[in-house]
């Protein structure tokens, strides 16, 4: 498996994955920065995404949606905040109403810096993700776009079992 | 196991109480140690009946439970229903270990 650690700040409520992949940094940036690469690995396979605007560059948006079984599909975008190729870049996910892409400001929002350092075998990537809250957290979870097999329900269950 | 209204309600205060920064910290204060709620007023540039109040959300919500001594209520945090939170990160551990996954194989498919 190429993630080599995980952490977890219950408090700050941010998830940190830090990942080998066999490839230099400028390729694994090209995943990024190519629209048709983005939506092949952005979206769990149960929830493909398709990228719609793409502007990988401070203050550019990425907009995309994600279709899931019954084709119901869930809108969102990106507001990139820092960009330094191939090193590291920094972005703010969020809902969007529908295909419009007008943010909605009632879901929450998440900001993930990722870090592209070279290796001897390829590329050290940091993944750094935080919620706002722990409602940013359940209805992220809410919106189904989950990988494996546990589910908001999941949890709620366990919270009341707990 | 379905969910029922009362579930629902209990999940509902639960996330209201995280939502409040004072109430994380508070949280964060008892779940490491039992405290007094004078001594948690006592850390706040706030009054002691506001404290009070935050308290009073987190025990509602089942993220606290208070006992007497005296004159003085004690409040500590409930370790298992904060470990909820630990489940919905890893959960969402669970999704970047997936796009992960993705990109290697879409850079193995490079070599081929």
């Amino acid at each position: 498996m190429p993630v080599t650690d995980t952490h977890h700040d219950l408090e700050s409520r941010t998830v940190t994955i830090e990942a080998e992949f066999a490839a230099p940094p400028e390729r694994v940036w090209q995943v990024y920065a190519d629209p048709r690469q983005l939506e092949r690995i952005w979206g769990p396979p149960t929830h493909p995404a398709t990228v719609v605007d793409h502007d990988l560059t401070p203050g550019g948006r990425v907009t995309y949606y994600m279709t899931g079984p019954e084709g119901e599909k869930y809108y969102g975008y990106w507001r990139v905040l820092e960009v330094d190729e191939p090193r590291s870049f920094s972005f703010e996910d969020g809902f969007a109403k529908d295909e419009q892409f007008a943010p909605n400001p009632d879901l929450p929002v998440s900001t993930t810096q990722t870090r592209l350092e070279a290796t001897e075998a390829g590329t050290r990537a940091t993944f750094v993700s935080t919620y706002d809250s722990a409602e940013a957290l359940q209805q992220v979870l809410d919106m189904g776009v989950m990988e494996g097999a546990s589910s908001a329900i999941n949890q709620i269950d366990a919270l009341v079992a707990a | 196991m379905g969910v029922t209204e009362e579930d629902e309600d209990r999940a509902d205060a639960w996330f209201h109480a995280l939502s409040d920064r004072t109430r994380r910290d508070i949280l964060r204060r008892v779940l490491a140690g039992e405290h007094s709620v004078s001594a948690l007023a006592a850390e706040y540039d706030m009054s002691f009946a506001a404290v009070q109040k935050h308290v009073a959300v987190l025990e509602r919500a089942g993220l606290l439970v208070k006992r007497r001594r005296g004159r003085e209520a004690l409040a500590s945090g409930d370790v298992d229903s904060v470990r909820s939170v630990r489940e919905m990160l890893t959960d969402l551990e669970g999704v970047w270990r997936g796009r992960v996954a993705r990109i290697d194989d879409l850079l193995r498919e490079d070599k081929d």
